[in-house]
C-alpha cells in the first residue's frame, strides 16, 4: 500500500512542477516526471506475490509470473512519453527563438 | 467486408510515410499522392456505411481469436456508432485535404504538412475502430501528437506559445486517462471492452467505479474541450493554419472527446445516475458559457472556437438526457429522441463548423487578417466565400430549411418531453445567442460598407478552395434531409440501437 | 557545437562499437529475452549520439546526416507495414498473422515473424531518435550563428 501512495507523492510532485515553474524547459520536465509515476502505479499493479519475472525458461517449468500486461503497456507508453517530451522541447526551443526568454510570464501574446 | 477494417487505419499510415520518403525527390508527389489515399478511405468509408445494416463486424488482429471465452488478442470492432464516426472522419479529412492544396503553398516544408495530416487521420480512424482500452489510448496519442505539430506549423509567435498550452493540458489529459484504463485493468484483469462490461455485470464496487469515471471525464472532457477544461482551445483553434482548424474543430473534439466518452459511458460501464446529471450539468454550462463569451470576440477564428464549445455542450448535453432518462427506466422513446439529436447535432456540426473555418481561412487568405473590425462589404466581391458562409451561419443558428434547425429541434423537443425544462429553456436561449453573434459576423465581413478602399480589389479563392466550400454548403442542405423518419432510420437508428441496448455490445462480441 | 577534450574522444572510438553491438545484441534476442525492438533501438541510437557529442558536429554534413537518418526511419517503417500487409496473402490471411514457421521456444530463429518486426522497429527507433537530436542540433546552430 505504502509503494501505491509514494507513486502519488511523485504525481503530486510532477503536477506541482506544472504549476508553479516559470521556466518552460522545467514544466516540460515536470510533465515527465508525472508520467513516469503513471508508469510505475501501472506497474505495480500487475504483481503478483512470489511471482519472479515473466521470461519463459525452458529448464524449468510450472513458475509463477508476474502478470507481463501492464508491462508491455508501460513499454509503449514510455515511447508516447518520449514523443510528448520531444515535441515540447522543439517547441520551447523555437519559442526561445522568438522570444529570447523562456520565462512564461513574458511569452503572453494571447488574452481573451 | 471485414477484410476492410484494417486498412482504414494502415492506408494513411503508409502514405504519411510515403509522403514523407518520395516528397524531396519527386516535385510535387505529395500533391498527387494524398488526394488520392484519402479519396480511398472515403470510399471505403461509404462502402461500409452502405453494406453494415443492423449488424456489427468484428476483426481480430494476427488471428488472436477467443479462447474459452477470454478474447486475449486485438480486436477492431465496426458497428453503427463507429461507421458514422468514420464517414464524418473521411469527409471532412478529404475535403479539408482539397482545401489545403491551394492553402498551404503559403508555408514552407509542404511534404510534412501532408504527412501529419494523413497521421491525424489514421490515429482518429484508429480510436473509432479499436475494441480494447489500450489501443484506444495508443490511436488517441497518435492523432493528438501530429495535431500539436500542425498547430505550430507556421512558426509564428502565437502558434507557438498555442501549441505549447495545447501540449501540457493534452498531456496531463492523456495521463489521467492512462491512470484511469490502468485502475480498471487492477480491478477486472482485461483490456477488452466487451470483456470488461461483462466482468462489471457480475458485481463491481461503486465507489471504485465512480472515481474512474471520474477521472474519465476530467480527461476526456480536456480532450473534448466542455468547461471547465476548455482553457487550450480557444488559443489553438485560432492559430492553427484554417485547415487545420477545420479538422480540429469539426473532427478531432469529437472523434478523441465526444466518440470515447460516449462509447466508454454507455457500453463499457453499467449506468449510474450521479454520473449522468454530471455529464448533462457540464453540457449544459458549457453550451451556455461558449455562447455567451462568443458573443464579445472580434476575431473571427476564436469567435468560431468559442462557438465550438458551444455547440459540443449541445451534443454532450443531449447525452447526458438520454442517459439520465434510461436510467429512470420510463419514457424509453424520449431517450432514443435524445440519443438521435445528439448523433444528428454531431454530424451536422462537422460539416457546419467545418465549412465556417474554411470560410475564415478563405478571409484570412486574402485579406491576412482575423479581426473583424476590419473587414467590411465584402459579398460584392468574394460572392462564393459569402454566400457559403451565409449558409452556415444560417445553418448553426437553427434557422429553417437548414441542417442545424433539426437536430436543435430534436434535442429541445426530447428535453420538454424528458421534463427537462430548464435545459430546453437554455437550448433555445442558446441558439438566439448564437443567432446574434453570427449575425454580427456576416455584417462585419460581409455586409457593412468599409471605409477600406483597398477592399475593392479583392479577387475570389482558388478553385479548390470554392470546391471545398460548395461541396459543404451543399451538403448542409442535404443533411436536413435526416430529419425525414424514414431517412433517419435507415441511417441513425442502428447507431441508436446500439447505445440504447447497452450491452448489446458486450453480448454480440463475446459470443462471436 | 565543439567537440570534447582528447580523453573523450578516444574512449568514445573505442566503446562506441560496443555499444553498437550490444544494441543489435539486445534488438536480436527480443523474444527470448527482455528488450525487443524499443530498447535495442535507443541503445543503438545512443551509440551515434555518443559520438557526435564527443566528436563535435562540425565534423559533420548535418543536412545530409539528418536526411539519411529520416530516410532509413521511414523505410524501415515501410516495411513493417509491408510485413503485415503480406501477412493478408498468406497463412490465415488476417493482418498481422504470424506466418513464418515458429520453431522451438528458446531458439534464437523461432517465433515466426517476431524477430524481424523486431529488426525493423529498432531501426526505425534508432532512426527516429537520431533523428530528433540531429534536428535539434542543426537547429541550435542556425540560431547561434
Amino acid at each position: 500500500m505504502t509503494v501505491y501512495i509514494l507513486c502519488f507523492v511523485l504525481f503530486l510532485v510532477g503536477l506541482y512542477g506544472v504549476l508553479t515553474r516559470r521556466n518552460l524547459i522545467k514544466i516540460a520536465i515536470s510533465l515527465s516526471i508525472m508520467e513516469f509515476s503513471i508508469f510505475l502505479i501501472l506497474v505495480l499493479i500487475g504483481y503478483i506475490e512470489n511471482g519472479i519475472a515473466p521470461i519463459l525458461d525452458p529448464g524449468r517449468a510450472d513458475q509463477v509470473y508476474v502478470d507481463p500486461l501492464p508491462q508491455a503497456m508501460v513499454l509503449t507508453a514510455i515511447v508516447i512519453g518520449l514523443a510528448t517530451t520531444a515535441m515540447l522541447m522543439a517547441i520551447a526551443i523555437r519559442l526561445y527563438r522568438k522570444y529570447k526568454t523562456f520565462d512564461i510570464r513574458e511569452i503572453r501574446n494571447l488574452r481573451g | 467486408m471485414d477484410a476492410l477494417i484494417p486498412l482504414f487505419v494502415a492506408i494513411p499510415l503508409i502514405s504519411a510515410f510515403l509522403i514523407m520518403l518520395l516528397s524531396k525527390v519527386i516535385k510535387g508527389f505529395h500533391r498527387f499522392f494524398a488526394p488520392i489515399a484519402l479519396l480511398c478511405l472515403l470510399v471505403m468509408a461509404i462502402f461500409e456505411y452502405a453494406n453494415l445494416g443492423q449488424s456489427s463486424i468484428q476483426y481480430a488482429v494476427g488471428g488472436w481469436s477467443i479462447e474459452n471465452g477470454y478474447p486475449i488478442g486485438i480486436f477492431m470492432v465496426l458497428d453503427g456508432f463507429s461507421v458514422i464516426m468514420l464517414s464524418i472522419i473521411n469527409l471532412i479529412g478529404f475535403i479539408a485535404l482539397i482545401y489545403s492544396l491551394s492553402y498551404i503553398r503559403k508555408y514552407t516544408a509542404e511534404g510534412n504538412y501532408y504527412a501529419l495530416f494523413c497521421l491525424i487521420i489514421a490515429g482518429m480512424n484508429g480510436v473509432v475502430l479499436s475494441g480494447d482500452l489500450f489501443n484506444l489510448f495508443v490511436f488517441l496519442e497518435v492523432s493528438v501528437i501530429a495535431s500539436y505539430a500542425l498547430v505550430a506549423f507556421g512558426v509564428g509567435k502565437t502558434e507557438l506559445e498555442a501549441s505549447f498550452k495545447y501540449q501540457v493540458l493534452g498531456g496531463l489529459a492523456s495521463m489521467l486517462i492512462l491512470l484511469a484504463i490502468g485502475l480498471i485493468y487492477w480491478k477486472t484483469k482485461t483490456l477488452n471492452i466487451a470483456d470488461v462490461r461483462s466482468v462489471m455485470e457480475s458485481g463491481y464496487s461503486k465507489p471504485f467505479y465512480i472515481f474512474v469515471q471520474v477521472l474519465l471525464i476530467s480527461g476526456f472532457g480536456l480532450k473534448a474541450a466542455i468547461i471547465p477544461f476548455h482553457a487550450w482551445l480557444p488559443d489553438a483553434h485560432s492559430s492553427a493554419p484554417s485547415p487545420i482548424s477545420a479538422m480540429l474543430s469539426g473532427v478531432l473534439i469529437k472523434a478523441v472527446g465526444v466518440y470515447v466518452l460516449i462509447r466508454l459511458f454507455f457500453n463499457l460501464f453499467v449506468f449510474s445516475h450521479e454520473i449522468a446529471v454530471v455529464i448533462t450539468a457540464l453540457g449544459a454550462i458549457s453550451m451556455l458559457i461558449g455562447a455567451l463569451v462568443a458573443l464579445m470576440q472580434w476575431d473571427l477564428k476564436r469567435m468560431l472556437a468559442y462557438s465550438s464549445i458551444s455547440q459540443i455542450g449541445y451534443v454532450v448535453m443531449a447525452f447526458g438526457m438520454g442517459m439520465i432518462l434510461i436510467v429512470r427506466g420510463d419514457h424509453l422513446p424520449v431517450a432514443a429522441l435524445a440519443i438521435g439529436g445528439g448523433l444528428y447535432h454531431l454530424v451536422n456540426h462537422a460539416v457546419f463548423k467545418g465549412l465556417l473555418f474554411l470560410n475564415a481561412g478563405a478571409l484570412e487568405h486574402r485579406l491576412d487578417t482575423r479581426d473583424l473590425k476590419k473587414m467590411g462589404g465584402l459579398s460584392s466581391v468574394m460572392p462564393i466565400t459569402s454566400s457559403t458562409s451565409f449558409m452556415a451561419s444560417m445553418s448553426i443558428s437553427g434557422i429553417p430549411p437548414f441542417n442545424g434547425f433539426f437536430s436543435k429541434l430534436f434535442i429541445i423537443i426530447a428535453a420538454i418531453n424528458g421534463k427537462f425544462y430548464l435545459l430546453a429553456a437554455l437550448a433555445v436561449g442558446v441558439s438566439i445567442v448564437t443567432l446574434a453573434y453570427f449575425l454580427k459576423f456576416q455584417r462585419f465581413a460581409f455586409f457593412n460598407k468599409s471605409s477600406d478602399p483597398s477592399l475593392n480589389h479583392i479577387k475570389e479563392v482558388p478553385f479548390s478552395m470554392s470546391f471545398s466550400m460548395v461541396f459543404l454548403a451543399l451538403l448542409c442542405l442535404a443533411l436536413s434531409l435526416l430529419a425525414i423518419p424514414s431517412v433517419n432510420e435507415a441511417l441513425l437508428q442502428p447507431a441508436i440501437d446500439v447505445l440504447m441496448q447497452s450491452d448489446l455490445y458486450s453480448t454480440t462480441l463475446l459470443g462471436l | 557545437m565543439e567537440g570534447m577534450s582528447t580523453i573523450v574522444k578516444k574512449i568514445t572510438q573505442l566503446v562506441a562499437g560496443l555499444i553498437f553491438m550490444y544494441g543489435i545484441y539486445i534488438i536480436m534476442h527480443g523474444h527470448i529475452s527482455p528488450g525487443g525492438g524499443f530498447a535495442g533501438g535507443a541503445i543503438v541510437a545512443g551509440a551515434f549520439i555518443l559520438l557526435i557529442l564527443a566528436f563535435g558536429s562540425s565534423a559533420l554534413n548535418l543536412k545530409k546526416e539528418v536526411g539519411g537518418s529520416s530516410n532509413t526511419e521511414s523505410v524501415a517503417i515501410l516495411m513493417v507495414a509491408v510485413l503485415a500487409l503480406m501477412a493478408l496473402i498468406f497463412g490465415a490471411k488476417v493482418f498481422l498473422f504470424n506466418f513464418l514457421p515458429k520453431g522451438t521456444p528458446g531458439e534464437l530463429l523461432s517465433a515466426g515473424v517476431i524477430p524481424l518486426y523486431n529488426l525493423f522497429i529498432g531501426i526505425e527507433v534508432a532512426g527516429a531518435i537520431l533523428t530528433i537530436f540531429l534536428a535539434l542540433v542543426i537547429f541550435k546552430e542556425e540560431s547561434s550563428k
